[in-house]
């Protein structure tokens, strides 16, 4: 019996997954279905574009301008082993856009949009504030999981695009004001080097991003435990759950848009 | 009338309702009382379908609830939560007006904002309490605010879930006598859950005691003091000593 405990355990975290990827899935397949039926809540949508879109904006710019310009010096420093240092506007303008902007943008969203959606629904749990909707005759998933879901879906795209300027022009700057590359050269190598698909890529990925992102908070908030210590689980879990499926949806999308 | 048969719930192992039969008169008050964690709010969420009954029937005027279009029935209720569960992020006019914002009492936003002030008014607070927003209230005025929006769309029924917990005893008064007239003047059907006396004889023309998941004694408020019944009797005396458990 003491043999067979770890495989039992095995077998109950298999079960425990699968059940929550079930659980995720008709969530999902539960707000798409609200999306497309009124009635529709645009005051609440034109809220939840501010705080994921604009609010958002701040830290999506730093977190990219810094990326790019660290990029930069790895490549520039990396390269100068192989004597191949002039590659870094392509290698930078690459890596931006198709890996490092939609990633990092999808990893800021998890932290600020996910953990914010995610505490703030549960609360509303715990207070009752969701009952009361219910009893106001107003559907949970429509007033509070839809307008933020659309939200995003609009919003990360623009955000991810954003981000993919500033972290080339992060690059740029450490390239040109501390490597000595020339700036027209700079900007003209990372222009002819990306493709459409690469960009069609990016904002394709922050879309990805940003409904895993405000799913995971929604999802985890509306199933929140009891008390403080439930608004903590969920705020927590919904954060993980957000980072994890984001990374694991980047792989994938990378596979779909660059090895088929 | 609302009407309550055989109504059971269970959450795991711990059967919190065991069999609920409970009828309220159209246009009368009735408070249930009992013991905390007895599943008096427990019984009002499955009236409201926010709690889904395991067996038995609730029947509102004759008609099933659990077969009711929901966003009909609920139109028909109002709902002032324990914690008054007001939205945070909204100001006051638009917690009151919530329901005659949106959906099918959807009005107007100025003639919404219009109701809400008059509601505001009905249940003591000042016009100027309208524009502010919830977190900037205290727990009393949270409270009035919860039962301006209660019956903000004028109901036909209205729930009042622990209306005086947290409050001194003369809010508490306050808040009593609010009900009271409040639903006297609406002639609405009134369904309370509460633990604390001076609301049971303030706002009952019905008393229901839940305990042991059953309904254990029900009867005008006149004869609860005469009720012969020892758990009553134990729960209005607050007596440790009796036949229900001071330690639960």
């Amino acid at each position: 019996m003491i043999l067979l405990s770890p495989l039992a355990a095995l077998g109950r975290a298999a079960l425990g997954f699968l059940a929550m990827v079930g659980r995720l899935s008709i969530y999902f397949g539960q707000t798409v279905s609200h999306m497309v039926r009124p009635p529709f809540y645009g005051r609440e949508f034109l809220v939840a574009l501010g705080n994921i879109g604009w609010l958002s904006l701040p830290v999506v710019g730093l977190t990219a301008v810094f990326t790019g310009g660290a990029l930069a010096l790895q490549i520039y420093a990396g390269g100068s082993r192989f004597d191949v240092q002039a590659v870094v506007p392509q290698i930078v303008a690459l890596g931006v856009v198709r890996e490092l902007g939609p990633v990092m943008v999808g990893l800021m969203i998890a932290a600020r949009v996910t953990s914010s959606i995610a505490a703030e629904i549960a609360t509303m749990k715990v207070t009752e504030q969701i009952d009361a909707l219910v009893t106001l005759s107003t559907h949970p998933m429509k007033y509070l999981t839809v307008p933020r879901v659309l939200a995003a879906l609009i919003t990360v795209p623009l955000l991810v695009g954003i981000g993919d300027i500033l972290g080339i022009m992060g690059g740029y700057a450490v390239s040109v004001h501390s490597l000595g590359f020339n700036p027209g050269t700079y900007l003209k190598n990372t222009i002819e080097f990306i493709e459409p698909l690469d960009i069609v890529s990016s904002l394709a990925k922050g879309a990805a991003f940003g409904v895993i992102a405000t799913l995971m908070g929604c999802y985890h908030g509306m199933n929140s435990g009891r008390g403080a210590q439930g608004v903590g689980r969920a705020t927590k879990s919904s954060v993980e759950a957000a980072a994890v499926l984001t990374l694991a949806a980047n792989f994938l999308l990378t596979g779909i848009f660059f090895t088929a | 009338m609302i009407k309550l048969e055989q109504v059971e719930k269970s959450f795991g192992s711990n059967a919190v309702l065991r069999g609920v039969d409970l009828e309220i008169p159209r246009g009368t008050s009735m408070v249930i009382i009992g013991g905390s964690g007895t599943g008096k709010s427990v019984l009002l969420k499955c009236v409201l379908g926010l709690v889904t009954p395991d067996s038995g029937r609730i029947l509102v005027d004759g008609k099933e609830a659990a077969k009711a279009d929901q966003d009909a029935f609920l139109a028909r209720f109002g709902m002032l939560f324990q914690g008054a569960a007001l939205f945070d992020s909204l100001p006051v006019w638009q917690n009151v007006s919530f329901r005659l914002l949106r959906g099918a009492l959807k009005r107007p936003r100025a003639e919404a904002k219009e109701i809400a002030i008059e509601k505001l008014r009905r249940v003591g607070l000042t016009p100027d309490v309208a524009e502010r927003l919830p977190a900037e209230l205290s727990g009393g005025m949270q409270k009035r605010v919860g039962l301006a929006r209660a019956i903000a769309a004028d109901p036909e029924i209205i729930f009042f879930d622990e209306p005086t917990t947290g409050l001194d005893p003369i809010m508490a008064g306050v808040i009593n006598d609010l009900i009271r007239e409040i639903v006297t003047e609406m002639g609405a059907t009134a369904m309370t859950i509460t633990h604390d006396m001076s609301s049971v004889r303030a706002i009952a023309d019905n008393v229901a005691m839940l305990h042991g998941g059953k309904i254990r004694w029900t009867g005008p408020v006149a004869q609860l003091d005469s009720s012969g019944d020892p758990y009553v009797q134990q729960f209005i005396t607050g007596s440790p000593d009796g036949p229900i458990e001071a330690v639960r």
